[in-house]
C-alpha cells in the first residue's frame, strides 16, 4: 500500500488545489523531497539533528499514577513535550529547514494556529541563518501571547493576521497569498499534514519518527504491540506520526480525538468528522466544516492548535475505510484532563494534547489491565499556562496555591 | 464558435483588444450587481467577470478580499449569482464568466452547477483554485455544457506545462501578468509583453492579460501583446465606496470608458 498515488491522492482525497502560479514549486518541491528521501546524506544529517538538537528519541513513558488513577488499561505517554521547543512540530521543521537549503532558497514563511509550529520553524531558521517570516491569526496571538515572544526572540517576523476568523485558516490564507508573491525565494515550511500534495506525504514522514520510535520502545517495554493508540487532531500530524509505522498491525485500534469545543454546532467545534462534509480548502480536498452553499464555517476550541476547518487528507481516507475511529471530547473535558495529568503525573499537557487524554479518561476505565494504551503527548502545556489563568476555574486554584 | 470566442474575433475584425472587467458578485448587493454591468457594457466592456465570494479567497488580493467579505454579509451564494446570471441575460448579450473558488462549486454539486449554469447563460467559468491536473471532471462537464472553461498561465509556468493548459483552455487563456495575487503592483512589463508573444506562439486561442492592471496607461501598454485586458480591483475599488457616493456608477463608467479607448487605438 503506496499513499499517496502520484497525483498526491489518498483514495479521493488530497490532491493539489492551487493557483497556477505555485504549481511549478510544487513539483519542485516534490521532486527535491523525492530526490532527498532517497539520498542517505540527507537522511544521515536529518536524523544526527534529530537526536542531537532536538533530543530524539523522546522517551515512552509509563504513567503509573494515571493508570491507577483510571483504573483499566496500563497507560504509557510519547513524551514529544521532551522534544526542543516542546512539541512534535519540530520533526517536521527539521526536515523542511534541510530541503530549503537544498532548494537554495534564502527565506521561510510559515501559518501557525497555537504558535508550536511558527516557534518550530523560527528555531530551525535560526540555526540556519535564514529569514523567516510567520502569519498567525490576530486571535491566537492574543490567547498564546507567549510563543509571540519566543518567535520574536528567535528573529522571525511575526505577522498577525485580521482578516475572517483571526485564526490559523486565516493565516494560511496569508502565508500561501505570500508565498505566490515570493515563490522563486521562499519556501513554505507548512506546519500538518495538510495542503497541496506534497505536504500531506511529506510531512507524515517525517512525522512517521514518532511512532516508529514508540513501536520499538513499547516491543522493548512490554514484548508485545499496544492495543490502542490515541492522538488528538488538529491538521492531524501528531496523530499520523503515531500511527503510521502501526497501519499494517491489524491488532491496534487508533483512535484520532478532535476538538468538540462547545459542542457540535456550527461555529462551536473543530469536529469534521462529526459535523462537517468533503470539500476543498487549502490545497486539497478533504473533510471540513462548510455551510451549504460551500462557504468555510468559523471554528471553535479551547485549543489553537485544534482550532481548524480542514483535517488532513490521509485522516479522511483512513476513516472512510474505518481503520481509524474519529472522536471528539470538549473543551471542559479537555480541561479537566490537563488537570489530572499535571496531578498525577507532574505533566502539563499542551491543550491539543489534553484533548487526547480526555478521551483516555473516557476509555482507559472500560478497560482490562492487561490492554496497553499509548497516549501521544504531543506537546507542553507551557504555551498554555498564561490562558488558563484566565479562565475562573484555573484561576482560583492559582491563587489559591500556597 | 462560443460568444466568447466571436466577442474576440469580432473585436479583432475591428482592430480592438478586448476590455474584461471584473465586479464582485452581490458587491454591493446583487441588484446593484446588475445594474453595475448593464452599465459598464455600456462604457465600453466587452465580457464581465462575475466574482463569485468565497470565504478564504487566496489568490485575492485586500480589495477583492473585502469585496468577497461584503457579499458574504449580503448572504450572497453562488445560486444567487446564478440567478443575477439569469436576469442579466434577458437584458444583454455580453458575454458572462464567473470567476469561483473550486469549493462552492463542489458543495453545489459538479453536474448541478454546469447544468443551471448554462441554463442561466454563463458563457465561461475561471476557477483560480483548480490548475489543469485537477480539472478533468470539469473539463469534461464543460465540453458537455458548452461552457468555457479559461486556465490561467503564471509567469512561473514553464513552457511544456503552458502547452498542455493552453490546449485545453476555453474561449481564451488567462495570462497572469505578475507573481502575486490580485491587485497587486504591476512591475516588469516589459518582460510581460514577451512573455504574453512567447505564449501566443504556442496557441491560436486569445490571450488576455489580468491582475494588477489599474490605469488607462496600463491597459494600453499591455494591449500591446495581449488580445484582451482584464481589470478587477480598479473597479472594485470605486464600487467600494457606494454607500458613500451615490456617484459611484459614472466614476466606474468613467473609468471603464478611459480603459476601453485606451485599448481600442
Amino acid at each position: 500500500m503506496l499513499l499517496p498515488n502520484k497525483k498526491g491522492r489518498f483514495g479521493p482525497y488530497g490532491g493539489r488545489y492551487v493557483p497556477e502560479t505555485l504549481m511549478p514549486a510544487l513539483e519542485e518541491l516534490e521532486a527535491a523531497y523525492l530526490s532527498a528521501r532517497r539520498d542517505p546524506a540527507f537522511k544521515k544529517e536529518l536524523a544526527e539533528g534529530l537526536k542531537s538538537y532536538v533530543g530524539r528519541p523522546t522517551s515512552l513513558y509509563f504513567a503509573k499514577r494515571l493508570s491507577e488513577r483510571l483504573g483499566g488499561a496500563k497507560v504509557y505517554l510519547k513524551r514529544e513535550d521532551l522534544c526542543h521547543t516542546g512539541a512534535h512540530k519540530i520533526n517536521n521543521t527539521m526536515g523542511q529547514i534541510l530541503l530549503t537549503q537544498r532548494m537554495g532558497k534564502q527565506r521561510v514563511i510559515a501559518e501557525t494556529g497555537a504558535g508550536q509550529h511558527g516557534v518550530a520553524v523560527a528555531t530551525v531558521a535560526a540555526r540556519a541563518g535564514l529569514a523567516c517570516e510567520v502569519y498567525m491569526g490576530a486571535e491566537d496571538m492574543e490567547r498564546q501571547a507567549l510563543n509571540v515572544i519566543r518567535m520574536r526572540l528567535l528573529g522571525a517576523k511575526v505577522t498577525g493576521v485580521d482578516a475572517g476568523s483571526r485564526t490559523l485558516k486565516d493565516a494560511i490564507n496569508e502565508a500561501l497569498r505570500d508565498w505566490t508573491t515570493n515563490v522563486r525565494t521562499t519556501h513554505y515550511i507548512l506546519g500538518s499534514v495538510l495542503g497541496p500534495h506534497p505536504y500531506p506525504m511529506m510531512i507524515r514522514d517525517f512525522q512517521s519518527v514518532i511512532g516508529q520510535e514508540a513501536r520499538q520502545q513499547i516491543l522493548r517495554a512490554e514484548g508485545r504491540l499496544p492495543d490502542t493508540l490515541i492522538a488528538c487532531v488538529g491538521g492531524g500530524s501528531n496523530a499520523i506520526g503515531l500511527f503510521y509505522p502501526f497501519l499494517s498491525d491489524k491488532s491496534v485500534r487508533m483512535i484520532g480525538v478532535e476538538a468538540g469545543g462547545r459542542g457540535i454546532a456550527p461555529g462551536q467545534h473543530a469536529a469534521r468528522f462529526s459535523g462537517g462534509s468533503v470539500g476543498v480548502l487549502h490545497g486539497t480536498m478533504t473533510y471540513l466544516l462548510q455551510d451549504p452553499s460551500g462557504q468555510i464555517q468559523t471554528t471553535h476550541s479551547v485549543s489553537a492548535g485544534l482550532d481548524y476547518a480542514a483535517v488532513g487528507p490521509e485522516h479522511s481516507y483512513y476513516r472512510d475505510l474505518k481503520r481509524i475511529d474519529y472522536t471528539y471530547v470538549t473543551d471542559e473535558e479537555a480541561l479537566a484532563a490537563f488537570q489530572l495529568l499535571a496531578e498525577t503525573e507532574g505533566i502539563l499537557p499542551a491543550l491539543e494534547s489534553a484533548h487526547a487524554i480526555a478521551h483516555l479518561v473516557k476509555l482507559a476505565p472500560t478497560l482490562s489491565k492487561e490492554q496497553l494504551i499509548i497516549v501521544n503527548l504531543s506537546g507542553r502545556g507551557d504555551k498554555d499556562v498564561h490562558q488558563l489563568s484566565q479562565m475562573n476555574a484555573f484561576a482560583s486554584r492559582i491563587r489559591g496555591a500556597k | 464558435m462560443s460568444r466568447i470566442e466571436s466577442t474576440f474575433k469580432n473585436g479583432a475584425t475591428r482592430g480592438e483588444k478586448a476590455l474584461i472587467a471584473y465586479v464582485m458578485a452581490g458587491d454591493p448587493t446583487l441588484s446593484q450587481t446588475a445594474q453595475i454591468v448593464m452599465e459598464i457594457e455600456k462604457a465600453g466592456a466587452d465580457l464581465i467577470e462575475l466574482g463569485v465570494p468565497f470565504s478564504d479567497p487566496v489568490a485575492d488580493g485586500p480589495t477583492i478580499q473585502k469585496a468577497s467579505e461584503r457579499a458574504l454579509k449580503q448572504g450572497v451564494t453562488l445560486r444567487g449569482v446564478l440567478d443575477l446570471v439569469a436576469l442579466l441575460r434577458r437584458q444583454t448579450k455580453i458575454p458572462l464568466i464567473l470567476m469561483t473558488y473550486s469549493n462552492p462549486v463542489y458543495a453545489f454539486g459538479l453536474g448541478a452547477f454546469f447544468k443551471e449554469a448554462k441554463g442561466a447563460g454563463v458563457d465561461g467559468l475561471i476557477v483560480p483554485d483548480l490548475p489543469h491536473e485537477e480539472a478533468k471532471e470539469f473539463l469534461s462537464l464543460a465540453k458537455r455544457h458548452l461552457i468555457d472553461l479559461i486556465f490561467l498561465v503564471a509567469p512561473t509556468t514553464p513552457s511544456d506545462r503552458a502547452e498542455r493548459i493552453v490546449k485545453d483552455s476555453g474561449g481564451f487563456v488567462y495570462y497572469v501578468s505578475l507573481t502575486g495575487i490580485t491587485g497587486a503592483a504591476l512591475t516588469e512589463k516589459e518582460s510581460i509583453r514577451t512573455r504574453i508573444q512567447k505564449l501566443k506562439s504556442i496557441t491560436d486561442r486569445p490571450v488576455a492579460v489580468g491582475f494588477g492592471i489599474c490605469t488607462p496607461e496600463e491597459a494600453k501598454e499591455m494591449s500591446r501583446a495581449a488580445d484582451g485586458v482584464i481589470v478587477g480591483s480598479a473597479l472594485v475599488k470605486i464600487i467600494e465606496t457606494a454607500p458613500n457616493d451615490p456617484a459611484y456608477l459614472s466614476r466606474l463608467s468613467g473609468l471603464v470608458s478611459s480603459l476601453k479607448a485606451a485599448i481600442r487605438s
